[in-house]
């Protein structure tokens, strides 16, 4: 069964490789999530049909079971459902992951995998007339991942025509805490021009690409004693300011004598044209006199 | 060329001098400040000693005063906290003010010429019941008699000396709830009476020496009881049954009850419900039943007996004993524009000792209450004066058929504020009255040339002062070229519109909202309708109060257009649907009115103005409207998109439905929103991008749909401290609120609301109390985008290889990041606002309304998530500050300097014209006003600048360089002829 998958994944990756670079990576650890900010790491995609990646997602949660008995965590599933406009939401894809539950109490969702439900021809049509409407595509999640649906469920909505690419280009990024989903951010991985084009998919299939998110602590706020501070400054007021350059220190009375300048030597030039050249002298020995 | 030298020295001179806040004779040039007290309550009337005549009120604010008869000016003032309700009032001993506090559990007493606190006692109490303040009523000042106080499920006699607990008696019974407590004059026995589960009576006799009960009577009534009572004397009171249809007089004299049945229908015909109202009236009872006040006198057997009739409009007052052992009473009734004043004695109705009429402003509404207080007319015959409350919460005083005085105390009650352009000055109007002649111009000036020079005298400086305060015509009613003058219109709870001039405070016109469908629609809130500046020019503006009918938030809503100019309604309509949000739009018609989409309970959004072009530009706009309601009980943010119009459940065509697109749901039981906050809908921003030290560009992510939310822990919710730090945990997030996506979200361990919080540009400051460092601390936030980061090479910009100008959609995936840096901060906050001017290029400051109700001007650069410990030198240039826990505060940049904008509510900010200059606008109890220059006037000369000193240097030196060139001529002649 494992050596099927095994040949199975490889030719997957083979298949997928040749048509375009996509990243097979696995979650790592656990920290990694909910850095908001850093790279979309615990990105899982998906391109095929649905069936053999259920077989591939059983696999490491059986083979961690084994090897870890004394681990607490649990495997839950939920699923993601669509609504074309104003339709009913009907499944759509099945979210699968372990919940981790620490020491503390607190529960958190690691090692998330998707498995997208290609359109059926009647979602094929539905969407087409969400693009020709550009409608909107929705989607929801169960705000609580243990007992799906929760309180609520979770809903986000996309212009459809924002979509398609050259397959249909989604990306999901799922905020949780403990074991709830507050929201959901969907959307296409990258921008959406406006106006929005008319514009079939070249393929009907689904390049998923997800990320959760959990909180970020806010950084402890610095304390620090008044003294130490001051002592610093105190330390670098010590330090001679460096040297500025002769304009920078003088500017403010060089820009008026700059302009008394100017003035005078406009003044001189009318008077220069006056045709006495003992005028035209003095206003000359006037000048010197002036720039002292 | 000397006069262009000396420009330039005068123009860097004025630059040069930095004043950071204000000088001591500055305050009160830009400023104003009102003192309110609110919607009067109760009120005691002193008349002891007769050289200073004044009236104890307190009031629906919590404000307890003593206001001047004579001129109605506040003598003086406390206002308590906002959880601290006063129940009553009373004057004991002839020098102390008693105030009933918090449902019966503080008694305080403040002495009465001067307002100081004399005492103040915590009364015991153990669950939430009717209060009860009596003072005793005695001439002889010597004597102290006990005040007695019920509260909490305890009498209570406290010593009017000092305050001291004499005894406390506890009635906490099951079941037991103590109606009246009573004590004849001059005796010692206090009557306490009481309903048990309203069906039986029971009187107690407590002797008011030691607080011993004497006996104990108890006699169930069959009907039982509604709970509305009337002490009609002090062995007497009468009761409405539990069908409301029949009067029971309850006598309990020496202890013995007594039921006296009564039904409303043998009093007056066809009766239906009715019901008990307040006015104290000795032997009497005043019924309101079939829409009519009936006056029911209670004879000594317990008997009733009709004896006058009024309209349902009256108010009445309380009893109050006349000569020769009468009482009297007044009421106040309307008719057309006027009101009626009358004063009867109780016992002979017909004896009417005064009857006034008075001319009453319509848009003060309906008498309230009066409150009645005689004195001795100089020909020793008794006078009579009333304190009227009316319905726009004003407070009147009426003697010798005139209105002595009024206080709009309607404007301790604010709820919604805008400001508006006051008109153009137009040719025809002349405003030569209000200039100077040239000749009082130049005097003036050189007053101030005077006192500049340090020549003037102490006269001299009072008449400067005085010349500054009535500047340039700061009061004039057009619009000035700095956009200094202007209409500061505010919204209040009782439904009145104020517009308040920004010179002096005063007020412009008044009006109250008026609904066909309700009696008295409440304000809500406040929008700019019509602001003509392109076209229709020859329109007024206007502005949309919106009210609603009922406290209800699913009560039919009104809608009110006013003429900003005039104090006109324009019109005014019942719009038949409720009013839970108003969304302005970002369009406006060919008339220049601005497009709103008002949401009702059941989902619909209602466009207004219903007109035909409105509903083309709004379907043009169709797919690109949204909008999200904040769920803040079931803690569900959800966004809405427009679907189509409601045509298929009713003909109205401006009706549409709208559809779910988007939800954030927070876990109940971890998350609950305390605050949500959204940029300023019409706030500018100069600038798009911030350039660092490094010469490097960051883009500030500029969005109007930008969505600032705080949750708490559910137990972290409440009062601060009572959780302990592990149990509470603050989270902020930043939602755009088109497509529900969160940009932004930071988690505070250990921190508790309340959140104080104010958004503007690209940044939120939010201020919040942390448990682990038991202090107040201030976060800021800034959110840049990335996606235009690639935009910084010239060539780019210049070959028109950007980004810049290509539209945005919120579809698109947003690459931002944001900085964020957390501060202490040592006072607790109310409110927090930033300064907004025309163009947004002057610095920012926050205005932090602090606990003790002033204004704290905070520079933004405090708030920069940039600053460092030790910023380097090119940072230094910049202006970074370095980097403390704390954020300073300076007592100099207190905007409010010695005033107290009691109960301080909230802080309003509009540009004026020049762009240095921003207008504040705060409102609480008080009113407070100023004009705040953020970074200085750097855009114009100040008001004191003194012109007479430039024309004087300017002829002085024109005269030099005339008396230098005609010498200089001179002495060249004479060269020559040497």
């Amino acid at each position: 069964m494992a050596k099927l998958t095994l040949v199975f994944f490889l030719s997957f990756l083979i298949f997928s490789s040749s048509i375009a670079f996509q990243s097979d990576e696995l979650l790592v650890d656990d920290d990694e999530f909910g850095l908001e900010g850093a790279k979309p790491r615990s990105t899982d995609l998906y391109t095929s049909s649905s069936s053999p990646q259920q077989q591939q997602q059983q696999s490491p949660t059986i083979r961690r079971r084994y090897s870890d008995p004394t681990d607490l965590d649990s495997k839950v599933q939920f699923t993601l459902e669509h609504a074309f406009g104003d339709s009913d939401f009907s499944p759509a894809g099945t979210f699968s992951a372990r919940l981790k539950t620490w020491s503390h109490g607190g529960k958190t969702l690691t090692k998330l995998r998707f498995s997208r439900n290609d359109f059926s021809a009647e979602e094929k049509d539905a969407f087409k007339n969400l693009l020709k409407g550009d409608d909107f595509y929705r989607i929801r999640l169960p705000s609580n991942v243990v007992s799906p649906p929760g309180r609520e469920f979770v809903v986000a909505s996309v212009r459809a025509r924002c979509l398609p690419r050259d397959g249909l280009d989604e990306h999901f990024i799922i905020h949780m805490e403990g074991a709830n989903i507050l929201a959901v951010s969907y959307g296409s991985p990258g921008a959406c021009q406006y106006p929005r084009q008319f514009k079939l998919p070249a393929k009907w299939s689904f390049n998923s690409h997800t990320i959760l998110k959990s909180s970020e602590q806010a950084p402890r706020t610095p304390i620090f004693t008044e003294e130490i501070l001051g002592s610093e400054n105190a330390e670098g007021e010590v330090e001679p300011p460096p040297e500025r350059s002769f304009w920078a220190k003088y500017w403010m009375y060089l820009i008026p004598l700059g302009l008394v300048v100017m003035n005078a030597v406009t003044q001189a030039s009318n008077m220069a044209e006056e045709p006495t050249g003992g005028q035209a002298g003095g206003a000359q020995v006037q000048q010197p006199a002036r720039r002292r | 060329m000397a006069i262009r030298v000396f420009l330039v020295l005068v123009l860097f001179l004025s630059s040069a001098i930095v004043s950071f806040s204000l000088y001591e004779d500055q305050a009160g040039l830009a400023d104003w400040h009102q003192r309110y007290i609110g919607k009067v309550k109760h009120a005691v009337f002193h008349t002891q000693k007769t050289g200073r005549k004044r009236v104890i009120v307190s009031t629906e604010e919590n404000v307890v005063a003593s206001l001047d008869l004579r001129h109605g000016e506040i003598f003086w003032r406390h206002v308590l906290g906002t959880k601290d309700a006063i129940d009553g009032v009373g004057i004991a001993l002839g020098k102390y003010v008693i105030t009933l506090s918090s449902e019966g559990s503080t008694l305080r007493a403040w002495n009465l010429p001067d307002g100081q606190m004399v005492w103040e006692t915590a009364l015991h109490s153990a669950h939430h019941s009717k209060s009860l303040l009596s003072v005793p009523i005695n001439l002889k000042v010597d004597k102290d008699y006990p005040i007695t106080v019920f509260g909490g499920g305890y009498l209570h006699a406290v010593s009017a000396l000092d305050g001291e607990v004499l005894w406390e008696k506890d009635f906490t019974a099951e079941g037991f709830e103590v109606q009246r407590v009573l004590q004849p004059l001059g005796s010692t026995v206090i009557y306490v009476l009481g309903f048990v589960n309203l069906s039986e009576a029971v009187v107690y006799q407590i002797d008011s020496k030691i607080g011993e009960v004497v006996a104990q009577k108890s006699m169930v009534f069959p009907g039982g009881f509604s709970g509305e009572i009337s002490s009609v004397s002090s062995d007497k009171v009468v009761v409405l049954d539990s069908k409301k249809s029949i009067l029971v007089t309850i006598g309990f004299i020496d202890g013995d009850i007594s039921f006296q049945k009564t039904p409303v229908s043998d009093l007056v015909e066809n009766s239906g419900n009715a019901e008990i109202l307040s006015p104290l009236l000795s032997n009497m009872l005043a019924v309101k039943v079939n829409k009519r006040t009936i006056f029911v006198k209670v004879g000594g057997e317990g008997k009733l007996e009709v004896v006058d009739s009024l309209s349902d409009e009256t108010a009445m007052s309380d009893s109050l004993p006349v000569a020769d052992d009468q009482e009297a009473f007044a009421s106040v009734h309307h008719e057309g524009s006027k009101i009626h004043l009358m004063v009867k004695l109780v016992n002979e109705l017909d004896n009417v000792l005064l009857r006034e009429t008075i001319q009453m402003d319509q848009h003060r509404g309906r008498v309230h209450k009066v409150f009645m207080n005689n004195y001795v007319r100089t020909d020793r015959s008794n006078g009579f004066r009333a304190l009227i409350v009316m319905e726009d919460h004003s407070l009147l005083l009426l003697q010798q058929g005139a209105i002595v005085w009024s206080r709009e105390e309607g404007l301790a009650s604010v709820t919604d504020v805008t400001t508006a352009e006051l008109p153009v000055e137009k040719d025809g109007v002349s405003v030569a009255k209000v200039e100077h002649t040239l000749f009082e111009w130049l005097k003036g000036h050189v007053l101030k040339l005077k006192g500049s020079l340090l020549l003037a005298s102490p006269e001299d400086v009072v008449a400067i002062q005085e010349l500054r305060v009535k500047s340039s015509g700061k009061n004039k009613l057009t619009r000035d070229h700095n956009g200094f003058r202007k209409l500061i219109l505010a919204l209040t709870r009782a439904g009145k519109l104020f517009a308040l001039h920004t010179g002096d405070g005063r007020i412009v016109w008044s009006m109250l909202l008026k609904s066909q469908a309700c009696e008295r629609p409440n304000g809500i809130s406040l929008y700019q309708w019509q602001v003509p500046h392109h076209h229709a020019m020859d329109k007024n503006p206007s502005v949309l109060v919106v009210g609603r009918c009922g406290s209800d938030s699913s009560a039919p809503g009104v809608l009110s257009f006013v003429d900003v100019y005039t104090g006109k309604e324009i019109t005014s309509s019942d719009i038949g649907h409720s009013v839970v949000q108003v969304l302005p739009l970002p369009f406006t018609d060919s008339t220049e009115q601005r497009l709103h989409l008002i949401a009702d309970t059941v989902g619909h959004v209602h466009l207004y103005p219903k007109t035909s072009e409105a509903l083309s530009i709004f379907q043009r706009e169709f797919q690109n409207i949204y909008w999200y309601t904040v769920g803040a009980d079931d803690g569900i943010i959800r966004g809405h998109v427009m679907k189509s119009s409601c045509s298929g459940e009713t003909a109205d065509e401006y009706c549409f439905t709208t559809r779910e697109l988007w939800t954030v749901v927070f876990p109940s039981e971890s998350e609950k929103i305390i605050s949500t906050l959204t940029r300023k809908p019409n706030e500018v921003v100069h600038t798009q991008a911030k350039v660092n030290t490094d010469q490097d560009l960051l883009y500030k992510y500029v969005s109007r749909n930008l969505l600032f939310v705080a949750t708490v822990s559910p137990k972290g919710a409440g009062e601060i401290g009572s959780v302990t730090p592990e149990e509470s945990s603050l989270v902020v997030y930043l939602i755009d609120t088109i497509t529900g996506r969160i940009l932004h979200r930071l988690s505070h361990q250990g921190c508790q609301g309340p959140v104080h919080a104010v958004f503007s540009e690209n940044w939120v400051v939010y201020h919040y109390f942390n448990l682990r460092a038991h202090k107040y601390e201030v976060t800021v936030v800034e959110i840049y985008d990335q996606s235009r980061a690639e935009n910084k090479n010239v060539w780019k910009l210049i070959l028109g290889k950007h980004n810049l100008t290509a539209p945005i959609t919120s579809y698109s995936r947003p690459e931002v990041f944001t900085k964020s840096q957390s501060y202490f901060f040592a006072q607790s906050v109310k409110t927090i606002a930033v300064t907004s001017t025309a163009k947004g290029i002057t610095s920012k400051q926050l205005l932090i309304g602090t606990i003790g109700d002033q204004i704290l001007a905070l520079d933004k650069r405090f708030v920069d998530p940039r600053r460092t410990l030790n910023p380097s030198q090119a940072e230094k240039e910049e202006g970074i500050i370095p980097l403390t826990d704390s954020l300073p505060i300076i007592p100099q940049s207190y905007v409010t300097h010695s005033h107290r904008v009691e109960g301080l509510k909230g802080i309003v900010t509009a540009p004026s014209k020049l762009e240095s200059t921003t207008h504040v606008f705060a409102y609480g109890v008080d009113l407070f006003y100023t004009r705040l220059a953020p970074s200085k006037t750097y855009d114009s000369l100040t008001d004191d600048f003194s012109y007479a000193l430039l024309l004087i240097t300017i002829v002085a030196l024109v005269a030099a360089i005339y008396i230098t060139w005609a010498l200089s001529e001179k002495k060249e002649l004479s060269e020559k002829w040497r």
